[in-house]
C-alpha cells in the first residue's frame, strides 16, 4: 500500500512510552467537543476508584453502623444534618457512608466480573474461532441464544443458582460478579471469534503453521495477541452495564445483604417507600452515584468508540471520504500537517484517514 | 447486550455467515429466508429452556427452596416424591420439555396458578406499558438524533450525546423514583402508582368483554373521566421506561444520519443546493430509521428487563411485577416458567422484527 511506504518514510522516530499509552494516546488524538466528553469522562472516573479505594478514610461511618461513638442511634428517616450530611435511611443507616462505601462494591464487583468474562469469553473465542468445526457452531449458537435474552433475567436466574441455596458460603459481592459474568462472556466471545476467525487466514498464522508452531501457540501467541484490539472498548461498555445490572439486582432484592456491603441497588429498593411520603434524601443520593459512574465509564468507552472508528471521528471523518485524492495528493517525505500534530497519529492508522488537514 | 455499540448486526449474525452459501444457491429469496429464520427460533428457544432448567435445578428442588425450614424432614420428603423430584435429573428435564412442547409451563407454587394463566393475566399489563414506552421512545429518539446529526461537532450535538448517554445512565428505578418524587409527591399532578384507581379498575373488570389491557377497556367504557385515569397513571411509567429506549432511538440515528449524509446521492443533493437541514429532513432521514428496525429486537430483551424494574417502582401489576413477587416468595417453579415462556416471547419477536427488517431491506437474507 502507498501509505504505509509513505508513513514509513513520516514517521521514522519511535513515540515514546507516555504516549503510547492507550488513554494518553486518545486523549491527544481527540479535538473539541470529543476531548472534552472524554475527558469529562475520565475524570468522574478516576474520582470514582479514588472514593472506592479510599472508602474507609472518607466514609464518616461504617455501612452497617447503626449508632455513633456515644452509643446514641443515628435515627430513622433523619433529614440532612451536621452530623449525617445527606440524612439517615428507612433502616437507621448513614446514607453519605453508605454511598461512598457503595462506591467500593460497584468497583470491586465490575473488576471481579471483567476479568472472570474476559477470561472465559476470550478462551471460547479463541477456541470457536480458531479450531471451528462443531464446536464453533454450537458455541455460537447458544452464545447467541443467551445474547438476545433479557441481561437482567438472566443475572437473576444465576444469582438464585449461586447464592439461592446457601447465601453463606459466598461472599455477596462474588456471587454478585458471577452473575454478572455469565451475561457478558457472549459478547467476548463473539468479539474474539470474530477476529480470530479473520486473523485465521493472515500469512504469519500460515507461515508459523508451516514452521511447525503447535495449535496451543499458534493461538495464543498469534491469534490472541492480535484479536485484542477492541478489548478495551467492550471493556468499558461492559463496565458501566455492570453497574447497572448490578444495581438492578439489589433493586429487586437480589443483591448484597445492607450488613455484608453497602449496595446502591438495595438503598434505592428500600427508599420506594420513603419517597412516596416525600423523603427524598434516601433516593436522591445513591441514584446520583449510579447515574454519575456510569456516565463517567460510558463516556469514555464512547469516546473511545469514536476515535477508534473513522466514520465517526469527529471532523477528521470527511478525510475519510477523501481516501483517493489523499493518495494522490500526499508526497512522499514531503510536508504533512494533522489537525493534532503528527505525532498524535497511529503508525500504521493510514494515513488517508487522518493525516490531511482537511478544511471545510 | 450491548445496546451501546451502534452496531445492528448482532440480531442477524447467521446471515453473516451463511450469506454466501444463499448466493451460491441461486437467491432463495424472502420466503427461504422466512422459513430458515422461524426453523432457527427452535434451537434458540430449547437452548435458553434447557440453559434455565439445569441452571435452577442445579440449586435442588423448588420444594425445598421454597418450605425449606418450614416442613418436617419426612413431609418434605413425600412432597418432593409426590412432585417427581426424587428422580434422575435427566428424566425431569425430558419430562419438563414434553410439558413445554404442550403449552404446559409448570404450576406456582405459592398460589397454585397455571403459569401460561399468570401471563395471560398479566401479560397485557406488560405490553400495554411496552407500547407507551416505545411511544414516548419514538417521539423522543428520533427528531433528537436527527438534531445532533445537523448540528453536528457542534454544543448541541455534544448536549444531546451527554442526554443520550444520561438516559441509558440512569437506571430505570431511580428515573422512575424521581419523576414519582416530582411529578406525584411536590407537585401533585400524577398518580403514585397503579394501573387505574380503584373504581375505574372495578368498573373495567365488570366489561362484558375486558381485554386486560387498559386503555383499550377505558375505551370501552365509554367514560372520559375513565380513559383520563388510565393515561394519568400510564405517564410517568411510560416516560421511566421511554427514555431508556429513546437514548438508544437517539444515538442509532444519529450515527445513521451522519453516515448516510456523507453518501453520494446526499453529496449530489448537496451540489444542486438542497439545504442542509432539508438534506437531513427529507434525504437522509428514510435509510437511517431501517437499522432502528434491526436493533428493536434487542431492545425487546432490554424493554422486557426494564420493565420488570418499572413495574417494581410503579407497582405496575404486570408479568415483571408478578416475577418479583414470586422471587421474593421463591417460587422457583413460577420462576422458572415464567423466564422460559419469556424466552419464547423474545425468540418470536425477534424473528418477527427480522422479517420486517428483511422485507425492507433486501440485501437481509440467507
Amino acid at each position: 500500500m502507498a501509505t504505509t511506504s509513505a508513513m514509513a518514510l513520516v514517521v521514522p522516530r519511535k513515540r515514546s512510552l507516555l504516549e503510547r499509552l492507550p488513554i494518553v494516546h486518545q486523549v491527544r488524538q481527540s479535538v473539541g467537543v470529543q476531548r472534552g466528553m472524554l475527558v469529562t469522562g475520565l475524570v468522574i472516573t478516576a474520582v470514582f476508584v479514588i472514593v472506592a479505594v479510599f472508602a474507609p478514610l472518607i466514609a464518616p461511618y461504617g455501612f452497617a453502623q447503626l449508632h455513633g461513638a456515644n452509643g446514641k442511634d443515628f435515627g430513622s428517616q433523619q433529614p440532612p444534618s451536621p452530623e449525617h450530611i445527606w440524612g439517615t435511611t428507612v433502616g437507621g443507616y448513614d446514607v453519605f457512608s453508605r454511598v461512598i462505601w457503595g462506591a467500593q462494591t460497584a468497583a470491586s464487583v465490575i473488576i471481579v466480573a471483567i476479568v472472570l468474562s474476559i477470561f472465559a469469553g476470550v478462551l471460547l473465542g479463541l477456541v470457536s474461532g480458531y479450531l471451528g468445526g462443531w464446536i464453533d457452531r454450537v458455541l455460537v449458537v447458544v452464545c447467541d441464544a443467551i445474547y438476545a435474552f433479557p441481561t437482567l433475567l438472566l443475572a437473576i436466574v444465576m444469582s438464585i443458582v449461586i447464592s439461592g441455596g446457601q447465601s453463606q458460603v459466598w461472599g455477596g459481592i462474588l456471587a454478585a460478579a458471577i452473575s454478572i459474568t455469565v451475561v457478558y462472556i457472549p459478547q467476548y466471545f463473539r468479539v474474539i471469534r470474530a477476529e480470530a476467525v479473520r486473523i485465521k487466514s493472515e500469512a504469519y498464522v500460515e507461515s508459523a503453521k508451516v514452521v511447525g508452531a503447535s495449535t496451543g501457540r499458534i493461538m495464543f501467541k498469534h491469534v490472541f495477541r492480535n484479536s485484542t484490539r477492541t478489548l478495551p472498548l467492550i471493556f468499558t461498555l461492559n463496565a458501566s452495564e455492570a453497574i447497572l445490572t448490578l444495581a438492578g439486582l439489589g433493586f429487586l432484592g437480589f443483591g448484597i445483604e445492607p450488613s455484608s456491603a453497602s449496595e446502591w441497588g438495595y438503598d434505592l429498593n428500600k427508599a420506594i417507600a420513603d419517597v412516596t411520603s416525600g423523603i427524598w434524601w434516601t433516593a436522591l443520593y445513591p441514584g446520583l452515584a449510579i447515574v454519575l459512574v456510569v456516565l463517567g465509564i460510558t463516556l469514555v468507552g464512547e469516546s473511545m468508540n469514536d476515535l477508534a472508528d473513522p466514520r465517526l471521528r469527529g471532523r477528521r471523518a470527511v478525510a475519510a471520504t477523501a481516501g483517493e485524492t489523499a493518495d494522490i495528493s500526499v508526497v512522499p517525505g514531503g510536508p504533512n500537517e494533522a489537525p493534532g500534530g503528527l505525532e498524535s497519529l497511529e503508525p500504521g492508522a493510514g494515513i488517508e484517514e487522518e493525516g490531511i488537514e482537511v478544511r471545510e | 447486550m450491548t445496546a451501546l455499540l451502534d452496531d445492528p448486526d448482532p440480531l442477524i449474525p447467521a446471515a453473516s455467515t451463511t450469506s454466501e452459501n444463499g448466493k451460491r444457491g441461486g437467491g432463495g429469496g424472502l420466503l427461504r429466508y422466512i422459513i430458515i429464520r422461524f426453523l432457527l427460533i427452535i434451537p434458540t428457544v430449547f437452548i435458553l429452556v434447557t440453559v434455565v432448567f439445569f441452571l435452577m435445578r442445579s440449586t435442588g428442588d423448588p420444594i425445598t427452596a421454597a418450605q425449606g425450614g418450614r416442613l418436617p424432614p419426612d413431609e418434605l420428603a413425600r412432597r418432593i416424591h409426590e412432585a417427581g423430584y426424587d428422580q434422575p435429573l435427566f428424566v425431569q428435564y425430558l419430562q419438563y420439555l414434553g410439558q413445554i412442547f404442550t403449552g404446559n409451563f409448570g404450576t406456582t407454587f405459592s398460589d397454585h396458578q397455571q403459569v401460561t394463566t399468570v401471563l395471560v393475566t398479566y401479560g397485557a399489563a406488560t405490553l400495554e406499558l411496552a407500547f407507551y414506552a416505545l411511544i414516548v421512545a419514538f417521539i423522543v429518539g428520533i427528531p433528537l438524533g436527527m438534531l445532533a446529526a445537523y448540528f453536528r461537532d457542534k454544543g448541541w450535538d455534544a448536549a444531546l450525546r451527554i442526554f443520550a448517554i444520561l438516559c441509558y445512565a440512569t437506571p430505570v428505578f431511580f428515573a422512575g423514583l424521581l419523576l414519582k418524587l416530582i411529578f406525584s409527591v411536590w407537585l401533585g399532578w400524577l398518580p403514585v402508582s397503579g394501573r387505574a384507581s380503584i373504581g375505574d379498575e372495578l368498573t373495567m373488570q365488570s366489561l362484558p368483554h375486558p381485554t386486560g389491557i387498559y386503555l383499550i377497556d377505558a375505551f370501552q367504557t365509554g367514560d372520559p373521566a375513565v380513559v383520563g385515569d388510565v393515561l394519568a397513571h400510564a405517564v410517568l411509567p411510560g416516560i421511566a421506561l421511554g427514555f431508556l429506549t429513546a437514548g438508544v432511538f437517539l444515538r442509532l440515528v444519529r450515527t445513521n444520519v451522519i453516515s448516510t449524509l456523507s453518501t453520494d446521492y446526499v453529496s449530489s443533493g448537496r451540489s444542486r443546493g438542497v439545504s442542509e437541514f432539508r438534506l437531513v429532513r427529507k434525504h437522509a432521514y428514510r435509510p437511517a430509521l431501517i437499522p432502528i428496525i434491526t436493533v428493536m429486537g434487542l431492545q425487546i430483551a432490554l424493554l422486557l428487563g426494564g420493565a420488570v424494574l418499572t413495574e417494581t417502582t410503579f407497582e405496575w401489576k404486570g408479568l415483571g411485577f408478578q416475577l418479583a413477587q414470586y422471587l421474593q416468595a421463591r417460587d422457583y417453579v413460577a420462576v422458572q416458567g415464567i423466564v422460559a415462556m419469556l424466552a419464547v416471547i423474545v425468540a418470536i419477536t425477534n424473528f418477527i422484527v427480522d422479517v420486517i427488517a428483511a422485507l425492507i431491506d433486501p440485501r437481509v437474507r440467507y
